[in-house]
């Protein structure tokens, strides 16, 4: 790696962040180097921007060590920190003109005034707003303040410059246009960026190395091309590009179960019939004849997308997603093959078979315990839940398991658990693969409707589709 | 055409309570007891000049002790926890639930000899009255228009987003520099307006000076309040001649506001 032999220039190590009780940020470490564009991408409400302003000192860590080119920083306030930030919402000053913004910060610095013209006239050559000075800032294009910002934080001469989401307000050829801008910027001055997004393009587009960030946890930290080409987990396959994300059995090295067949692949060490994530790209689906295929499916839609036919083909129950460059005819049945190369195998999210619940009967109704009219309940995380149509005397203890289509988030009244956060949604070609987590576990669903991640939602357990099992009797008085 | 429309209210209730009256007033001020033509008025308005001047004097005092008093209570308001921000208002507003008079008869009691002010005073072994004079005057004018003076501060200073405060910290202010190069340049159409809700009405009260103030101390409200009844003719003059003052306060402030603001 290239990287690897620059020097580092802030480091987090070991950062914990609690707000309100939830975790918001959980044992993030992270080095950041010299000249680097990193960028952190993650969905709304990861923890991205709060690492961000982790870093910019205006936000500080529970615990955990912010070290900047060797010392720790911790409790150092944004103003005494080399750092300077390029916000969102650009908050520019809106009671001066694009001079005293950009020079607000030289301003402060109290160099010679004619140092500071000096140096703000050239920083608007490089965001290209020569001749802009006198303007008020409130009269000038989402692009143009966006600009006016970047200039601002760069003429400090900041050690890093970081940037959250500066890109979200514009529209889609500005932004495109603003990637580029921002990179030869980030070149031609040397700088290190720290760039927030939620949007992968942008994030690969730019950056010379990616942390993907979810739940207040950093899933993978790598380039751009090893993001795409070798996700860690489904989630980062999900998020970062187009990817058929297919539960399989690894039978042993190098042989994967998928869709009812058994198919070669390069990777080792899952150890046997253990269940995985297989990710495969829809551009390494190669679509053949059926008799020379590794799997057969219909073509069920053909989307022509310019470079190349976006295919969906239904290959038993579940649908693959073909990205190429000639097209099949819509209804035909045709033949999918994939190198063993282009099969991506990963550990599950959340490696469980069902949602297993251990508890014992606080209650249960003795007046009825024929199948319909008996229930008993149970204490799950400080609620009360009732099973109808199941008798056990109070005090057994009980394991049940749930199903994951057994859970359900949408129902009447306040759910059998009230605000559950969904934690990753992943599309299995099929259902909705949706981890979801409570106050002391985590839950997982299928569902067909796309949820949206970082959300709190009321929990449903659908428990005629669950398995008891008694573990202990209760005990009888008197004994 | 539907707003204008609705509108035809507003304007019928303005040319009657509003139009008429002024325009009234302009009529009377220029004609003599007999009713014909005559600038009498005027040449009587001027014996009243001093009046005029103290006036102007007691409101511009009144306003700048309002404002000092408010400015740093409005950003001390605009750092409070949201509970307490609506606590402190409210107490700011509950004197203005009550009557005027009876806040001025409340004054008058606190300050005068045998009062609260002067009992606890004694005991330090002072002993005298502290009504009847300009200072009672301008005390009594400050505790009417502050809330007028520190509401559109604080409602001005809590619309200043955060996230200019957190650029300029960013950029390397500290406390005192945000405060000086963001909040205060942001709060000033806030004290803008403030300077006239409090001047305009200061300039023109009556009562006031009369019951806190001492012989000199008469304001212009209470001498048009005296002189109408026998002569409207003079008191429509001085009514005139207070209002183009005021026009004129009015205009500069508006000047004054509208450069701050391309500044």
């Amino acid at each position: 790696m290239e990287q690897t032999n620059k020097k580092v220039l802030v480091s987090l190590k070991d950062i914990n962040l609690k707000y309100d009780g939830e975790v918001i940020l959980n044992n993030i470490n992270l080095d950041i180097r010299e000249r680097e564009f990193v960028t952190i991408l993650g969905p709304s409400g990861c923890g991205k921007t709060t690492t961000l302003r982790i870093i910019g000192g205006f936000v500080e860590p529970d615990s955990g060590d912010i070290i900047f080119d060797g010392k720790r920083i911790n409790g150092t306030p944004p103003n005494k920190r080399n750092v300077n930030t390029v916000f969102q919402k650009y908050s520019l000053f809106p009671h001066l003109n694009v001079y005293d913004n950009v020079a607000f910060g030289l301003k402060l610095k109290k160099l010679p005034k004619n140092v500071i013209k000096e140096k703000v006239l050239k920083m608007l050559a490089i965001v290209d707003l020569k001749g802009y000075e006198k303007r008020s800032v409130q009269k000038l294009s989402g692009g143009q303040q966006q600009r006016v910002a970047i200039a601002r934080a760069l003429v400090c001469d900041p050690d890093i410059i970081l940037l959250d989401e500066p890109l979200g307000a514009l529209d889609l050829k500005l932004r495109k246009c603003m990637q580029l801008e921002l990179k030869q910027i980030q070149r031609q001055t040397g700088k290190t960026f720290v760039y927030v997004t939620h949007d992968q393009e942008e994030a690969l587009t730019m950056s010379d190395r990616v942390v993907v960030m979810n739940n207040g946890v950093i899933e993978q930290t790598g380039t751009p091309e090893d993001i795409y080409n070798e996700p860690v987990n489904a989630f980062v396959a999900d998020f970062i590009g187009e990817a058929n994300i297919l539960n399989g059995t690894m039978i042993d090295d190098c042989r994967v179960r998928i869709l009812g067949k058994e198919l070669e692949c390069v990777d080792k060490g899952f150890g046997k019939n253990t269940p995985v994530d297989v990710v495969i790209r829809p551009e390494d689906v190669m679509i053949c004849d059926p008799s020379t295929g590794q799997l057969t499916g219909m073509v069920e839609s053909v989307t022509f997308k310019g470079v190349h036919y976006e295919m969906s083909v239904r290959v038993g129950k579940c649908e693959i997603l073909v990205h190429s460059t000639n097209s099949a005819t819509l209804g035909s049945t045709v033949g999918l093959r994939v190198i063993p190369f282009n099969i991506q195998i990963m550990n599950k999210l959340l490696p469980i078979e069902h949602n297993i619940i251990e508890t014992e009967v606080t209650y249960s109704d003795i007046s009825h315990t024929d199948e319909t009219d008996c229930y008993f309940e149970f204490e799950l995380e400080d609620e009360t839940i009732t099973v109808k149509g199941k008798y056990f005397p109070q005090g057994t203890k009980l394991r049940i398991y749930l199903p994951f289509d057994a859970l359900s988030i949408s129902g009447e009244g306040d759910g059998d658990l009230k605000d559950v956060y969904i934690e990753s949604v992943v599309y299995k070609g099929e259902r909705n693969e949706i981890i979801l987590e409570s106050d002391t576990r985590k839950w997982l669903m299928l569902s067909d409707i796309d949820e949206q991640v970082a959300t709190y939602v009321p929990l449903y357990f659908n428990f005629s589709k669950a398995g008891f099992e008694v573990i202990e009797e209760p005990q009888k008085e008197g004994d | 055409m539907k707003s204008k429309k609705l509108s035809i209210p507003y304007i019928a209730w303005m040319v009657v309570f509003t139009m008429i009256p002024i325009v009234m007033i302009g009529l009377t001020a220029f004609r003599d007891k007999a009713g014909g033509f005559s600038l009498e008025p005027f040449t009587k308005a001027w014996d009243y000049r001093f009046v005029f001047l103290k006036s102007l004097w007691i409101a511009l005092l009144s306003t700048v002790i309002c404002l000092i008093l408010a400015y740093p209570l409005a950003y001390l308001l605009t750092k409070m926890k949201k509970s307490t921000q609506k606590t402190v208002q409210l107490l700011i507003m509950v004197p203005m639930w009550m009557n005027f008079l009876l806040r001025i008869y409340a004054w008058k009691i606190l300050l005068q000899k045998n009062g609260p002010l002067d009992m606890a005073l004694s005991l330090l072994g002072i002993h005298g009255s502290y009504i009847g004079n300009t200072a009672a005057v301008v005390v009594g004018m400050v505790y009417e228009y502050l809330p007028f003076m520190v509401l559109p501060i604080f409602t001005v200073m809590s619309k200043i987003d955060g996230g200019l405060i957190e650029a300029a910290q960013d950029l390397g202010s500290n406390n005192l520099a945000v405060f000086k190069k963001v909040i205060f340049p942001l709060s000033i159409p806030g004290v803008i307006s403030g300077i006239t809700m409090v001047f305009v009405p200061s300039a023109s009260t009556f009562l006031v000076a009369e019951h806190l103030g001492g012989k000199d101390d008469v304001m212009i409200g209470d001498v048009i309040d005296k002189i109408f009844l026998n002569d409207q003719n003079t008191g429509s003059a001085i009514s005139l001649i207070l209002m183009v003052f005021i026009l004129i306060f009015l205009i500069l402030m508006n000047l004054f506001g509208d450069e701050e603001a391309l500044a």
